[in-house]
């Protein structure tokens, strides 16, 4: 079987596809485990069960669609990546360590959850990449 | 570090989008290592010195 080589460019589109593809799919499977048992099958363990499994082997797919998608990119971006990665991560270690302790020690007490964390984490991330791209323009 | 590849790739009449094709990197790349912004990895440094036939050090200079 003939093998083509893909170009950067195409190498990149197809696993970006990829990674999309694959993070809809598990973003929908949020979506079936939280309003499911309420709407479409009344509280059947079994059926949430199932779609929490889905959920699990949709993320982990997603994961290595990202993976693949990072090793994809030329080594520049790779490592605009990865600086975005680390910040995004120590930011919100230390924004969530900080509110932690503010709550602890009663400073500010707000209701927090984890679809917080997510979002800042998202915001820290996508500032990153913005910045870092920029910065080797 | 500092580096000739602008000069190299104008002495060749190439475009950086032509030298990122051959190099399998993106333009900004290219840019960014003519600038002097990012050093590149030593597998690209090498597939460099290949096109340009010249070694490593000829092309990239320590900056002292």
């Amino acid at each position: 079987m003939e093998s083509k080589t893909l170009t950067l460019k195409e190498r990149e589109k197809k696993n970006a596809i990829n990674l999309a593809i694959w993070t809809l799919g598990w973003t929908l499977s949020i979506a079936l485990v939280t309003f499911g048992p309420e709407s479409l099958w009344n509280f059947n363990q079994t059926f949430t069960v199932l779609a929490l499994f889905i959920n699990v082997v949709l993320g982990i797919a997603m994961i290595f669609a990202n993976i693949r998608h990072l090793k994809g990119l030329d080594e520049l971006h790779q490592k605009i990546q990865l600086e975005a990665m680390a910040i995004a991560l120590g930011v919100t270690l230390v924004v969530g360590m900080t509110y932690e302790m503010m709550a602890q020690a009663h400073v500010w007490v707000s209701k927090a959850s984890i679809s917080h964390v997510v979002m800042v984490m998202a915001l820290v991330y996508m500032a990153a990449t913005v910045i870092g791209n920029l910065r080797y323009k | 570090m500092k580096n000739k590849l602008k000069v190299l790739r104008a002495e060749r009449d190439m475009t950086q989008a032509q030298l990122a094709d051959f190099l399998d990197v993106s333009r900004q790349t290219v840019n960014a290592i003519e600038t002097g912004k990012f050093d590149p990895s030593l597998p690209l440094a090498f597939k460099l010195a290949r096109l340009f036939n010249l070694p490593i050090e000829e092309i990239f200079k320590e900056e002292s």
